[in-house]
């Protein structure tokens, strides 16, 4: 009896600690000193209004923008997803296929041109916001015919390809990458221009 | 694999071989109560706690007593969790108006939240409000961590802890430690710490810590996203600090705003093993030789540097089905493959379980070396406070076999080691391989256990196989394809997950209680000494040889056939 007293009241005090008070002071700091990333990280437009999360990888269909990774849960996030399809699956097979063809098609490449493979594989998260350095190249000619662009703001889309490329962090950490909905917004502003 | 992912698992190593002794070293002092750079400041926090819920710190237990306190104590942590996913609903902060769970669900969830399991049948955006995260979840990512270290302490303290072999008139004692102090302590001077620091790195990277509902944007194209939030990163720090794993957002830490940074992941996934490392080193202060903690610090390390080189070749191996080398199904564009395996492979030595890619879609071998590390007990690195105990089971088994080679009674650190403790030990390693085989062998014979795969023919028997293991080894990733929240898998892996941590936890308590009492023995000619690299290979051997006795058939027809028809091209 003792014991299950005791438990109760520690457990309630563990409860107001870790349960209440830390994440009220984490939440306090985080919104204090980093406001922007503790809220979502968000991309806003010209009039204010909300763009997506520069972290959440946006569904674009169409040809006048930079494709994101393919994404199993169609760019859901509430909840977002993966394939989970395993190394021998027929279905993975079949779909990496179809997308290897349709990128080639989309970006008129050759046949035999290898297509990146985070264009033609899913992300764990469905949500990945980055595409390779590579897969962003591959895709300008596309958007600039895409966009009726002369050869000069071809070229300006190609220094804006570039200016995107994300190195590793610190020199250090990950792989290069470009965020696909930063580089889509620079897009449709220069095309405002 | 690029020049640049060789320095990133180097600069890992490194950093965890330079924090072992300095964090090992400050916990020694904080569990034997001496005064740290912190106690100014948390001592007084400390008293507070012990005053409000009539702890007296002075109080010491014997084993049974401790076990007593840590079941009465985890049962409320499961009623916590229990009541608030059924009630969610009807309660504040829940801005998406998110609905109470079924009970299966909710008994899962619970279960798997108290036994550090943080096995997920849900999706936490989707599922759980922002007070059942908090208020249920975060408290038991905290105290789930510190039971694993209290029995540790226990088990440790039976080791260390010598009787006065002179007066036979004086009863002696036979406490292992106070279960309230020891908890408090390691929740107080080492989890909140550390969990507060690493909570604000991962806010300044981009992960999301906020009470507001979640925001509605429209693309540049039209449509509507809708954008999740929550106090994400108070959840996430002590998910990977305290072997956790349970994610926030349904895909864990592959989600953007989980893990949003490649620093954010090296944090992360270096976080996975700091303290588990460090303790091994506290494990030798607390024995007085730290040789002793190295030596098992060696033998983890070197298990997992060999299966995460065997993990690393299989997934950048050509695969013919997929006409690809590292195949990115399942992997972040800025995380890549090394990162992804380095993750999948420090996540399940270490019972934590949380993921940055996708396990199910894995290599077969990386994925069965993911399913082997459970498999072997989750002793390499292993949960806060539970890979040590369960290594130390191990270890009394290693020094008995020695003891059966050179005819003698075998002794552990001056204790003898007889039937008892040898008893005990084994069933610590049963009772979890019974869970794994005998529920996979359950789910592949009836349909509510077939219906549930995502994936056919050997990769599907993995996900059963893998499911059952992680539970078993309280792990809590998994080969997420399978639907699990059934009411068969709810029951059936909630069952696994209480096997796998009481079935280890009273044993071991009792082997503490049952050394604490034995007389000192010093060491003698015939001793095997455990503080050399010999033992390390011993313990290693004996390791990997009851693992595969235990697992190869099951094995081979998961991820060993799997590979071999993979390069035959074959597909499902």
């Amino acid at each position: 009896m003792k014991t299950t007293l005791i438990a109760l009241r520690l457990f309630l005090v563990m409860t107001l600690l870790t349960g209440v008070l830390y994440p009220l002071a984490v939440t306090g700091i985080a919104q204090g000193f980093f406001n922007a990333q503790a809220n979502g990280s968000v991309l806003k437009g010209a009039q204010n209004q909300v763009l997506g999360s520069e972290l959440l990888a946006q569904k674009f269909d169409s040809v006048i923008y930079f494709q994101s990774r393919p994404s199993a849960c169609d760019y859901g996030t509430v909840a977002s997803g993966a394939s989970n399809k395993g190394p021998t699956s027929k279905a993975l097979q079949d779909l990496v296929q179809e997308r290897r063809a349709a990128f080639r098609t989309a970006n008129g490449l050759a046949a035999a041109q290898a297509v990146p493979g985070d264009m033609a594989f899913a992300s764990g998260s469905g949500l990945d916001p980055h595409i390779s350095t590579e897969a962003a190249r591959l895709q300008v000619a596309r958007v600039a015919k895409a966009r009726a662009f002369d050869a000069a703001k071809t070229q300006v889309l190609q220094k804006l390809v570039d200016n995107a490329v994300e190195s590793p962090q610190f020199g250090i950490f990950g792989q290069e990458r470009v965020n696909v909905l930063k580089l889509n917004i620079a897009l449709s502003q220069l095309t405002r221009q | 694999m690029q020049p640049l992912d060789f320095l990133q698992i180097a600069l890992y190593f490194g950093l965890l071989l330079v924090c072992t002794p300095l964090l090992g070293g400050f916990m020694a002092n904080v569990f034997q109560g001496e005064r740290t750079w912190l106690t100014p400041v948390a001592k007084p926090i400390e008293n507070v706690i012990y005053k409000i819920s009539g702890v007296n710190d002075r109080e010491e237990m014997s084993w049974k007593e401790y076990a007593a306190s840590l079941l009465v104590f985890n049962a409320l942590g499961f009623l916590a969790v229990f009541g608030l996913m059924l009630a969610q609903g009807a309660l504040p902060l829940n801005p998406q108006s998110i609905g109470g769970t079924s009970a299966y669900l909710a008994f899962n969830t619970a279960v798997s939240f108290m036994t550090n399991t943080n096995w997920q049948a849900y999706s936490g955006e989707a599922a759980l409000s922002y007070l059942t995260q908090m208020l249920g979840l975060s408290v038991q990512n905290f105290v789930s961590a510190a039971t694993g270290v209290t029995v540790l302490l226990a088990l440790a303290r039976g080791i260390a802890r010598r009787q006065s072999s002179s007066s036979s008139s004086e009863l002696p004692s036979k406490t292992v430690g106070n279960f309230w102090v020891d908890l408090t302590r390691i929740t107080l001077y080492v989890l909140l710490p550390l969990s507060i620091i690493l909570a604000i790195v991962l806010v300044s990277q981009g992960v999301v810590q906020s009470f507001g509902a979640y925001i509605t944007a429209t693309t540049l194209e039209g449509h509507s996203q809708i954008i999740p939030l929550g106090p994400a990163a108070s959840q996430i720090a002590i998910k990977q600090l305290g072997t956790n794993g349970g994610g926030f957002f349904g895909v864990n830490s592959a989600h953007p705003f989980e893990n949003p940074t490649p620093f954010s992941n090296f944090l992360q996934v270096f976080a996975i093993l700091l303290i588990p490392a460090a303790l091994t080193y506290t494990y030798g202060k607390i024995v007085g030789s730290v040789r002793q903690g190295w030596v098992i610090f060696g033998a983890m390390l070197a298990v997992l540097l060999v299966v995460l080189g065997i993990a690393l070749w299989s997934e950048t191996s050509y695969n013919p089905v997929l006409q690809a080398s590292s195949p990115l199904e399942g992997k972040e564009q800025r995380f890549g493959t090394a990162n992804s395996i380095l993750w999948g492979m420090t996540t399940t030595v270490a019972s934590n379980g949380s993921v940055n890619a996708m396990h199910d879609s894995f290599s077969p071998l990386a994925g069965g070396m993911a399913m082997v590390n459970i498999m072997l007990g989750e002793v390499i690195f292993g949960g806060v406070g539970a890979g040590l105990y369960g290594m130390l089971m191990f270890i009394i088994i290693t020094v008995f076999i020695a003891g059966l080679m050179v005819g003698r009674t075998p002794e552990y650190l001056g204790k003898k080691i007889e039937a008892f403790e040898v008893q005990m030990a084994m069933i610590t390693i049963l009772a979890p391989s019974a869970v794994i085989l005998i529920g996979t062998m359950i789910a592949v014979l009836i349909p509510q256990g077939l219906s549930s795969l995502n994936n056919q023919a050997a990769h599907g028997f993995s996900e059963i196989l893998y499911a059952f293991t992680s539970a078993a080894g309280n792990n809590g990733s998994a080969f997420a394809g399978l639907t699990v929240d059934t009411p068969f898998y709810n029951i059936a892996l909630g069952i696994g997950m209480l096997v796998g941590r009481f079935g280890v936890i009273l044993p071991a308590l009792a082997i503490a209680g049952s050394l604490v009492s034995k007389k000192y023995t010093p060491p003698s000619l015939g001793t095997f000494p455990t503080d050399k690299p010999l033992f390390a290979v011993l313990l290693i051997a004996v390791i990997l040889i009851v693992g595969a006795l235990t697992f190869f058939p099951a094995l081979s027809l998961g991820p060993i056939v799997e590979h071999l028809l993979m390069n035959a091209g074959k597909t499902f």
